[in-house]
């Protein structure tokens, strides 16, 4: 092989370029999101209430198509109740209801998104609750 | 390879009926919200079409028009703007001359000339903002509140050329600033830069049972009521006394009244 010591220290230089984002981002980029419900609000219900407006998996999945259709519901429909599929009530309203109990924005909304790298511009205008620093 | 005529049916009906399943299967979760219903809130006020009568009778002082704004303007997070020029504002005073153009007249009394009159959103039966808008962001709701839709508006400014009585305010910049923190509602949200914003008639109020904020703090000076009902308050009022609407030549059909 000729130049062989030149293109092995190429190779190696270019391997260490490629792969050089995952050698410092290290552990963290394997880190999972864990977004937390032990908000003071939540952990304040008794056992058998600490539940969604509809079952864990279905949020976790769809609550983006939810609130749209929260969203059209009240401002442009007018109707500002919601019945879950048990058929329990609630105020439709990101501020005043989901909010009320998800009280920690940075750990339950930005976890997530941060990690897929998604930007919803909910809190261009929604008013996220104060967070206690801790 | 070459397949017959049956062949050929056996796997494209095989096919249909995987990718139909497929669907299907993917849309149970779906299939929950649908199952779900939405209703009215149960102690919500409702009309065929709400309407404001300003009594000027019972605005004496500056500080009867300004617990109105200020009622308005806190539970809204309505920044203060010290720019005129990129100032926001839902309810405010104007001149007579100013409110009503064209009735001016040279040996007006003083009194009526420099009275400061309260002017909001007049909610327009006809209104001229809905027409131009082109997201529908603004529409007109079955109560006949002139509603916006803040997620849809794209700030073209057409509503804000069409409105006759200079009732919308754009947003030039964040106005998160301009909100004073301790009055801050962190019920309602603030908008963002870039959307004309307006009176909702307190859509969100109303919604939960309680009349509008400038209502509530007038002392009697603004009467809130259905004026399409016979016997509701406003429809009294109208019916006793002298009532004049703002530019109603044009046709929009304003659903806010003065009375002296």
């Amino acid at each position: 092989m000729y130049n062989a010591g030149k293109i092995i220290v190429g190779l190696i230089i270019f391997v260490v370029f490629v792969t050089l984002p995952f050698i410092i981002s290290g552990e963290k980029a394997k880190m999972k999101p864990e977004p937390k419900i032990d908000t003071p609000e939540i952990m304040k219900l008794p056992e058998a209430e600490r539940k969604c407006v509809e079952s864990k998996d279905f949020m976790k999945a769809e609550h983006m198509k939810l609130l749209n259709q929260w969203r059209d519901w009240v401002v442009r429909e007018g109707n500002g109740t919601y019945v879950n599929a048990e058929g329990k009530t609630f105020l439709m309203s990101l501020q005043k209801t989901c909010m009320k109990c998800h009280s920690n924005k940075s750990k339950f909304c930005d976890e997530c998104h941060n990690y897929a790298a998604v930007k919803p511009y909910c809190w261009d205008c929604h008013i996220a609750p104060k967070e206690k620093e801790s | 390879m070459s397949i017959d005529r049956r062949e050929f049916l056996k796997i494209a009906g095989l096919t249909s009926l995987i990718g139909v399943g497929g669907v299907t299967l993917s849309q149970g979760l779906k299939k929950v919200v649908e199952a779900s219903q939405v209703k009215p809130n149960l102690e919500a006020l409702t009309a065929k079409r709400w309407a404001i009568v300003v009594d000027m009778s019972k605005f004496k002082t500056k500080e009867d028009y300004q617990r109105c704004i200020d009622a308005c303007h806190k539970i809204h997070n309505v920044p203060e703007i010290p720019n005129p020029k990129q100032e926001v504002k839902w309810i405010w005073t104007e001149t007579y001359e100013h409110a009503f153009p064209g009735n001016e007249d040279e040996y007006l009394s003083e009194e009526i000339k420099h009275m400061p009159f309260l002017v909001l959103c007049n909610h327009c039966a006809n209104p001229p903002c809905v027409r131009v808008c082109p997201t529908k962001a603004t529409f007109k709701r079955k109560d006949g509140i002139v509603m916006m839709d803040m997620h849809r508006c794209i700030g073209c400014r057409f509503c804000m050329a069409a409105c006759p009585y200079g009732a919308r305010s754009f947003n030039w910049k964040d106005p998160r600033p301009f909100i004073k923190k301790e009055n801050e509602n962190l019920e309602f949200p603030t908008r963002t830069k870039g959307v004309v914003e307006k009176c909702t008639l307190c859509y969100e109020r109303l919604a939960i049972g309680l009349k509008p904020a400038c209502v509530e703090a007038s002392n009697g000076g603004l009467i809130f009521g259905d004026i399409e009902d016979p016997n509701s308050e406003v429809r009294k009022i109208l019916s006793s006394r002298y009532s004049f609407r703002r530019k109603p030549e044009l046709g929009t059909g304003p659903s806010v009244y003065y009375v002296f």
